[in-house]
């Protein structure tokens, strides 16, 4: 079966819109499930859960550092504590916090970054995120989450509820193409091949993977063989997929709607580099904020299309 | 432990508590001793009297909360801790040394009976709020006492709390401010003036109680007035000394986080008494 005939891409739903739902199914099955948001809730989706659950959800005002450490407060008396806001905000705002009081006190949080990466659009630089996986990665014991559609965040989010350690779970504010059919099981740490390559293996994480199954798919046409796997577990990465993917096509790019100077891409890196060296490609964002635009305006221009991640597909191929 | 409400044994824990401070940071050379000594009392009453809470149960689930939001006073719970029967006071002189359970701030991972670990200023009162807030929603009698640093209130996320826990009336928590008017680089009315204090946590909705925070009966009934009020969280000002105790470090910003030399030690302990 072809590219195109596996995989249909058919517009789903937004992640953020799957997390606010997956807190109400969590919150219908556990009353211990609590929810914090810092005045956006209505673009975060925890709306949902504060209409069915108010008792249960804590309004902290425009103040995310606040916000973070009482998700800590309520998370280490036991509560299945989630704090939401833009990524933009409640790391960069709440990073002091969320290396205090949550990583190095050891409290199992679970913080949410919605409208990440520059598919946000029409706001502009200061809501983008495009350094948070960074941020969410360099805080020890975090696990990091960044789901591709729909359907793996709902599942990735109840998964990341009873993890018994703290989360960052990255999400995105536009409706994205459906991969995963529902049922597609998951595990936190284990990558999931979309597709088997021979020539080059795409490895991406959030949107992005849909653009690299488009790519693969342009590919293809062209006689390349390419694989796609996606990482939706940033941390801890799994070191085997990875690892197999560099010895089985030798050649590897990673695309991302990050900073390519401290996203996945150096991650995936750093396990090619430990197992098997091969050639490598980076696609994402350089040393550069993005500008207002409608979300397809801006991830055209700034080249996270499926024919941008082939035309980096096809660099890397040359160098092999 | 044996819990107390007399005066006279609260006293003479206070001086236990003090003699290990000064000895303790002596050993180390280093630590915190003027912000350590302000504090003794309102710790002692606090874990001796006031406090629900057991030594040999120290995750009981509805004790009360206890955060040193002002961690670099360390070496006040550590003696605390340690006449409670919390922690081993033969080995408090390996504070500071790598492999110590006393590390140089409050660390949980070494000591579980801490609720938070400290020592960046300015997070307490937000992670007692959370704690506060899971109280209320259990419907458990566990209150939330934090205590924070005169100097550590310059901090913008103590603001971002105290507006939050008057807003939401969150009757179950009691901050306590260790006014001793004294931070690292001077005098805080030098450095960046925090007063008025009680006009400030007034204005964002707490019962304000002020007080002589070495005042072991004073602390008792502010203690007891905080948790008889509802709807308001209450903020205690303590007015303390900084450096309590031993007369070259009492108001000396010197002390804030210089340690003893020996022959210093050996005159405090006589100033301390027995």
């Amino acid at each position: 079966m072809s590219v195109k005939e596996k995989f249909e891409l058919k517009l789903g739903a937004a992640t953020r819109e799957a997390f606010g739902k997956a807190l109400v199914e969590l919150g219908k099955a556990d009353s211990n499930v609590v929810v914090c948001d810092a005045d956006l809730s209505k673009s975060t989706f925890t709306h949902l859960f504060a209409k069915e659950f108010p008792e249960r959800f804590f309004s902290c005002g425009i103040a995310e550092a606040n916000m973070v450490s009482i998700g800590a407060g309520l998370a280490s008396s036991g509560k299945i504590a989630f704090v939401a806001s833009f990524s933009a905000f409640v790391l960069n705002k709440g990073f002091e916090q969320l290396r205090v009081n949550v990583a190095y006190s050891q409290i199992p949080l679970k913080v949410v970054g919605t409208h990440s990466g520059i598919s946000i659009g029409e706001d502009g630089p200061s809501q983008m995120s495009v350094e948070d996986l960074s941020l969410a990665c360099s805080l020890a014991g975090f696990t990091v989450i960044s789901p591709a559609d729909e359907v793996a965040t709902f599942e990735l989010v109840k998964l990341a509820a009873y993890h018994d350690g703290p989360i960052f779970l990255r999400a995105g504010r536009v409706k994205v193409p459906a991969i995963y059919a529902p049922g597609q099981k998951f595990e936190l740490g284990k990558a999931i091949t979309l597709i088997e390559g021979k020539d080059i293996t795409l490895i991406s994480t959030g949107l992005m993977v849909a653009e690299c199954i488009r790519a693969a798919a342009i590919l293809e046409d062209e006689g390349v063989s390419a694989g796609v796997i996606d990482i939706h577990t940033i941390k801890p990465i799994d070191r085997e997929a990875i690892a197999n993917a560099a010895k089985n096509t030798g050649c590897i790019v990673v695309a991302e709607e990050h900073f390519t100077s401290c996203g996945l891409g150096v991650r995936v890196a750093q396990v090619v580099c430990e197992t098997n060296p091969c050639v490598m490609e980076f696609h994402g964002m350089g040393d550069y904020y993005a500008e207002s635009g409608t979300p397809e305006e801006v991830l055209v221009h700034y080249k996270m299309t499926g024919k941008d991640v082939a035309v980096t597909a096809r660099k890397a191929l040359a160098r092999k | 432990m044996q819990k107390t409400s007399d005066i006279g044994e609260l006293q003479a824990i206070a001086r236990r508590v003090r003699r290990h401070i000064v000895t303790m940071i002596g050993a180390a050379k280093s630590g915190h001793p003027g912000g350590s000594l302000s504090a003794v009392e309102t710790l002692v009453t606090l874990y001796f009297d006031v406090m629900r809470h057991d030594p040999a149960n120290p995750k009981w689930p509805e004790r009360d909360r206890f955060i040193l939001s002002k961690g670099h006073a360390a070496p006040v719970i550590y003696a605390v801790f340690a006449e409670a029967g919390y922690t081993p006071a033969d080995s408090l002189n390996t504070l500071r040394s790598l492999g110590s359970i006393y590390q140089g701030h409050p660390d949980r991972r070494f000591i579980p009976a801490f609720e938070a670990s400290t020592g960046s200023l300015g997070v307490g009162l937000s992670l007692g709020l959370g704690m506060a807030e899971a109280a209320r929603l259990d419907k458990s009698p566990a209150r939330v006492f934090v205590m924070l640093g005169d100097g550590e209130i310059q901090e913008g996320q103590i603001w971002e709390a105290a507006m939050y826990g008057g807003f939401h009336k969150v009757d179950n928590i009691v901050a306590i401010v260790d006014y001793n008017k004294i931070q690292l680089d001077g005098f805080v009315k030098d450095i960046m003036e925090v007063a008025p204090l009680a006009d400030k946590w007034r204005s964002f909705g707490w019962n304000v109680i002020e007080l002589d925070g070495h005042d072991i009966a004073a602390l008792q009934q502010a203690f007891a007035d905080a948790a008889a009020m509802k709807g308001k969280p209450t903020v205690l000002i303590a007015n303390t000394i900084k450096g309590k105790g031993v007369s070259f470090m009492e108001n000396n910003p010197k002390f804030h986080g210089v340690a003893p030399t020996k022959d210093e030690v050996e005159k405090a302990l006589q100033e301390i008494g027995a």
